[in-house]
């Protein structure tokens, strides 16, 4: 792939344990943009935001819509819509039906993201309990971007990521622990 | 590390674009109907997945029906409209409607709202029983607006699956309902029919707010999750048309993730409740009244 320019992560259940440790990893002067989409059921995307904010080396903010995505800064989907990616690279959210049961939907912002992004997008899937990232995941390889996905047997709960990788496959498949390291090492300059 | 090399495998994502693009253009040379102004992204989805609930092999084959296919076209704005929504969805927007706008309608002899993009009319059956419950209703008219006829004629019925009443209910109640909402609707099988009455004073008509102009003069606007799906230039006519349909001081409410940040004219809408997104008209330029 190209140089890489954004990363996009999905996750579910087990998701926010696992977020708050790959935040505390990424390197503080990471220049992409970072955009996460985690189901997270009941917990206010404020709450959400504060919670990661707490262990993150980088700011964390609720995505907006018609926001440009920004370098260094971590994006949160608000709960109840789904957030996408326009091909200008600013944000945009939409009410539009559930997508795998989910709205946000980590399809829903994989696909838009791999299409403002092409090769120069990582994907990464977590923990969690459902297949939604699994197509998304799919459609950024397509693009010629590289797909992340925690190692099933190191998940929290391993459904999402098995099924990312039954259906996309993935460039790196490893340990929570590994990651943040793997994404400063392909990021930084 | 590499535990799994994937298949990459290659598509010719060019040219689904070029033939959504081609879509598009069709609706709105044959039909009028401009979607060109729509955010990209979600719009491709809509289109996408109404190639998929067609089974039609490319979107091509849509605008083939798009150009001779009369009786598609409800179809097609029907999949591009996708209208969902619940009844008082997020409720504490509907309890600051009720306890920071109602007060200031209540001093008008005749209020009129109007609903732009009602879809399926939950919001309208919504507003009606908050006004009914303040006692406004009586001196209120409401223009619900959509550009999808067959979402109009679904919302004039006022028809919805039993299995929402649940949710609707609970959220009614947050919204500070003083009764339940059992009250409005009356259940069978696996429907629920609101209570006709509720729209009495209810027009519902057909506007399309890409192409349309101003056709009343309201008191409050109700716009939710419409504007998050048009390009900067359609929000900036979109809240054109609602700063010239608002009398001085009328009330504009948005969806509580949509936001002006971005939009010329936000200077003319002051903030109520920000974080509710209401927001009421300025003072227009010197002179006006």
């Amino acid at each position: 792939m190209a140089s890489p320019q954004a990363i996009v992560i999905g996750c579910s259940a087990g998701g926010l344990t696992a977020l708050e440790l790959l935040f505390a990893g990424l390197d503080a002067a990471l220049p992409l943009p970072v955009a996460v989409c985690c189901h997270t059921g009941a917990s206010t995307v404020d709450l959400m935001c504060e919670l990661l904010a707490h262990h993150a080396t980088l700011p964390v903010e609720e995505a907006r819509e018609r926001s440009p995505l920004r370098g260094g800064v971590i994006y949160i989907a608000p709960s109840g819509y789904h957030l996408l990616v326009e091909n200008n690279r600013r944000f945009s959210l939409s009410v539009d039906g559930r997508v795998s049961f989910a709205r946000p939907s980590i399809d829903v912002l994989f696909d838009s993201a791999a299409e403002a992004y092409r090769d120069t997008l990582i994907g990464v899937v977590l923990t969690g309990a459902n297949s939604d990232g699994a197509a998304g995941l799919a459609r950024i390889r397509e693009y010629g971007g590289m797909a992340v996905v925690q190692d099933p047997d190191d998940a929290e709960v391993p459904t999402m990521p098995a099924a990312a990788i039954a259906r996309a496959g993935a460039d790196h498949c490893l340990p929570l622990a590994d990651i943040a390291p793997l994404l400063n090492r392909l990021c930084l300059p | 590390m590499n535990k799994l090399a994937g298949k990459a495998p290659t598509s010719d994502v060019a040219l689904e674009d070029i033939e959504i693009e081609l879509f598009v253009r069709a609706l709105k040379l044959r039909h009028g109907y401009d979607f060109t102004q729509y955010a990209p992204a979600s719009l491709k989805r809509r289109v996408l997945q109404l190639a998929h609930a067609q089974q039609a092999d490319t979107v091509s084959a849509l605008t083939t029906r798009v150009l001779h296919d009369a009786e598609f076209l409800p179809v097609v704005l029907e999949g591009l409209s996708v209208p969902v929504s619940e009844m008082f969805r997020d409720p504490d927007v509907f309890r600051a409607l009720r306890e920071q706008v109602f007060p200031v309608l209540a001093s008008y002899p005749q209020i009129n709202i109007w609903q732009a993009g009602c879809a399926h009319g939950q919001e309208v059956y919504s507003l009606a029983i908050l006004l009914e419950e303040a006692g406004l209703y009586e001196r209120t008219q409401i223009y619900a607006t959509d550009f999808n006829e067959a979402a109009l004629r679904h919302a004039q019925e006022g028809i919805y699956p039993a299995r929402e009443a649940q949710l609707w209910s609970r959220n009614y109640l947050a919204a500070g309902g003083s009764h339940t909402l059992a009250d409005y609707y009356s259940a069978r099988y696996e429907l629920i029919k609101l209570d006709q009455r509720l729209r009495r004073n209810v027009t519902f008509a057909n506007h399309n707010l890409v192409t349309d102009e101003v056709f009343c003069e309201a008191h409050l606007v109700l716009c939710r999750n419409v504007l998050i799906y048009f390009s900067d230039p359609l929000q900036d006519r979109t809240l054109a048309l609602f700063r010239d349909s608002l009398v001085r001081g009328g009330f504009l409410c948005l969806g509580t993730r949509e936001s002006l940040d971005f939009a010329a004219s936000a200077g003319d809408f002051m903030p109520v409740d920000a974080a509710r997104r209401i927001y009421r008209l300025g003072p227009r330029s010197a002179g006006m009244d």
